[in-house]
């Protein structure tokens, strides 16, 4: 058993009742009509907590839908997930937050917390009605999708948001920098014909947001962190104070731009795949904790919108049925940081960032629970995903580290099939 | 039904993954070829009762025509597809397109995209044999080699020469051919121009960057001089053409400072006065016009190879089966 939020990592047993943690300890009774999960030669650990998907749902049900996701996610051993408001419309209103809180509950599956949108539209204009979205149930405000680039927008949800206690999450990205780029610039990109994006596009909105918070003392979220610099930048400002977290993706620390040769267009994703440089510095980051938070950003597709020319193509890609074993395998048995570790990036560590409830098996805390093989190897099957989409980069490939089952409130929400 | 692999591989994608031999069996394959476009009857049985669509969604005047005699001087049965009034404009996929030809029965396709990656895409998916006609600022291989021949018939050899490629090599098709082309068969490059016209880390593609255009005159036996589009100077990649001429224009007085005769190309079509003066373009150093004759020659070369072809029997080939 790795609980990572009070650093506990031993042989014990766990007791769920009434959808809470009753006691964790060896050698626990059961209670004569208690379900058993037999976790021997597994880990048991809180469940897994993604504070960056989206879910499409509404207005793009036939690349995912807030049930399709919330199944993909409990597949992937995650028992807490965070929507992303970019959809059509946008969750900009307590209205749409209820929504999606109510779609969530419906399904089952996961928790699903809604996110707001920073402005109204995410026009990137006016502030949207964030106290009421917070009271309605959002647990953090983005614009995702697109940068806040005004950064007097900007520095006044980071201020307002303060009242509300949450976090400001940026997709940092200076478009004037990125415009026309479909893949990392550099050779790769001059190679293929295909407009690059600078490291630039995202370092300088990084630092930009960094001083905002400063400025403001707002709690910031830096998405998707994909450059050396940007994780020194954050690595400095949280040295001098500043209120902020950040995450990295999987896809991020394992893949490079290498992976878009032959215009492989699930590996275009936006911030894109950079340099094994680069690459390096986000798994160092996750590693030591500058990155608080593994985040998969999943996007997902249809597979008509993939299969086009890569300019054409949309960027994005899936990672909640991939991103443990993505995780331990480049990670984990990479020898980067151990398996307590990685649990606290992918649990306990978002959802602090997030002020969520998950990442504890505490007592009393909610019953969600992750039962992960670390020893078993596997392929990726993209057609065997619960996801609604199929765009992942990983098809295909043989990951170390599986989810066996998956607890939610004391339910089990998803258990392997066997072999 | 796949057909069976010839000596260029399926598809003419690019050079960049093409062998130096290769490349000379294309160019000695044009040398055969070119004869017969100085006949009083152009026209050989070569791939009769072959079914090529030259597919341009991009408009293009002399790649269209250059292929399109190609084809008809070897007996192909052509269609041309313009982007313009066909179904591509009322919303139709590149996939779906090229699945309705594919359905139709051709036997190759001639592509013209703006978008990178295109032409492989398409022949990734359709058994018909593909070239490229130029995807994006991707790759342009039948410019590329029909350089390749006027430079090798004006030098007797592409080994050693120094080359420089001069202008938007950010943008280019061109540029990225001729790049790959001109090293595997021994050249030196070099690229000039200003800096915001290079694309990033243009070095590890093996050549040199020159920023001043009377360092690459100095330098270079061949220039390559890439048309200036205008679109670049509304997007502000430079000020104005008049500054571009001045500081980066191939002009008749740049190049009397030579040390040694220059040899000017240019792939077409011309901004007279901005990126080449007149009297340079129409002067004893411009092989320009060649290009264009032996454009006609290196597509023929390229459709008789991936027909089938070998190059030893191109001369046999031109008598008829």
């Amino acid at each position: 058993m790795i609980d990572p939020s009070r650093a506990f990592d031993e042989p014990a047993d766990v007791l769920l009742v009434g959808g809470r943690v009753e006691a964790v300890g060896r050698g626990l009774g059961t209670p004569d009509d208690a379900e058993t999960l037999d976790a021997s030669g597994c880990v048991v650990c809180p469940g897994l907590v993604d504070v960056h998907v989206h879910l499409r749902e509404p207005g793009g049900e036939h690349r995912e839908t807030i049930a399709t996701g919330a199944l993909a996610a409990v597949a992937g051993g995650f028992t807490t997930i965070c929507a992303m408001p970019n959809t059509d419309p946008p969750i900009d209103d307590p209205a749409a937050v209820g929504f999606v809180l109510a779609a969530g509950m419906r399904a089952g599956h996961a928790r699903v917390h809604p996110v707001g949108a920073v402005s109204v539209g995410l026009a990137g204009e006016r502030l949207a009605p964030v106290g009421e979205m917070v009271e309605a149930g959002a647990v953090a405000i983005t614009d995702d999708g697109r940068p806040v680039w005004d950064a007097g927008l900007m520095r006044l949800a980071l201020a307002y948001s303060r009242s509300f206690g949450v976090p400001v999450a940026s997709h940092c990205e200076v478009l004037e920098l990125s415009r026309g780029g479909s893949m990392n610039e550099g050779v790769v990109s001059t190679r293929l014909g295909l407009t690059g994006i600078p490291n630039a596009a995202e370092d300088v909105m990084i630092a930009r947001d960094l001083f905002l918070a400063e400025l403001t003392g707002g709690r910031l979220h830096v998405q998707h962190v994909t450059t050396r610099r940007g994780t020194q930048l954050i690595r400095a400002a949280k040295e001098r104070g500043v209120a902020v977290t950040a995450e990295g993706t999987p896809h991020h620390f394992s893949l490079t731009d290498e992976a878009v040769e032959g215009y492989r267009t699930h590996a275009k994703v936006n911030p894109p795949l950079r340099s094994e440089e680069d690459r390096a510095a986000v798994a160092a980051a996750v590693a030591d904790g500058t990155l608080d938070c593994i985040a998969t950003d999943h996007a997902p597709h249809h597979y008509d919108e993939k299969e086009q020319a890569f300019d054409d193509a949309p960027f994005g890609l899936i990672g909640l049925e991939t991103a443990l074993g993505v995780s331990m395998t480049y990670l984990v048995a990479k020898k980067l940081l151990g398996l307590s570790d990685l649990i606290h990036r992918m649990s306990t560590g978002p959802a602090r960032a997030f002020g969520l409830g998950g990442g504890t098996l505490a007592p009393g805390a909610a019953g969600d629970v992750a039962l992960i093989d670390p020893a078993a190897t596997w392929t990726v099957d993209a057609r065997r995903f619960r996801s609604r989409s199929r765009n992942t980069p990983f098809d295909g490939w043989q990951l170390t580290g599986r989810v066996v089952a998956t607890v939610v409130g004391g339910a089990v929400a998803f258990r392997a099939e066997e072999g | 039904m796949t057909p069976p692999p010839t000596f260029l591989g399926k598809d003419l994608i690019g050079l960049e993954h093409l062998q130096a031999e290769q490349i000379r069996a294309i160019l000695d394959t044009a040398e055969t070829f070119k004869e017969i476009s100085e006949r009083p009857i152009k026209k050989v049985p070569v791939l009769r009762g072959k079914t090529i669509v030259n597919l341009f969604f991009e408009p293009s005047t002399r790649t269209r025509i250059s292929f399109e005699f190609a084809e008809k001087r070897l007996s192909a049965d052509t269609v041309n597809v313009a982007a313009t009034g066909s179904s591509v404009t009322k919303g139709e996929t590149l996939v779906d397109t090229a699945r309705n030809l594919e359905a139709m029965r051709i036997d190759m396709v001639v592509i013209r995209h703006s978008a990178s990656g295109a032409a492989r895409f398409l022949a990734e998916r359709i058994p018909s044999n593909v070239i490229n006609a130029g995807d994006g600022r991707h790759e342009h291989p039948t410019q590329g080699l029909l350089d390749l021949l006027t430079i090798r018939d004006h030098r007797g050899a592409i080994e050693g020469l120094k080359v420089c490629i001069v202008g938007d090599v950010l943008h280019s098709r061109v540029a990225r051919s001729n790049i790959w082309g001109l090293l595997k068969l021994g050249a030196e490059v070099a690229v000039c121009g200003p800096a915001t016209l290079m694309p990033a880390a243009v070095e590890t593609l093996g050549v040199r960057f020159l920023r001043r255009i009377e360092d690459a005159i100095e330098w270079a036996d061949v220039l390559n001089v890439l048309r200036l589009q205008l679109e670049r100077m509304h997007a502000g990649y430079v000020p104005s053409l008049r500054e571009y001429n001045r500081f980066f224009g191939v002009s008749k007085e740049r190049l009397a400072a030579a040390p040694r005769d220059v040899l000017v190309l240019h792939p077409g079509p011309m901004n007279r006065g901005v990126e080449i003066d007149s009297d340079v373009a129409d002067g004893p150093c411009s092989v320009i016009l060649d290009q264009v004759t032996n454009g006609v020659a290196v597509r023929m070369a390229v459709l008789y190879l991936l027909a089938g072809g070998r190059p030893e029997t191109a001369e046999a080939a031109k008598a008829g089966p």
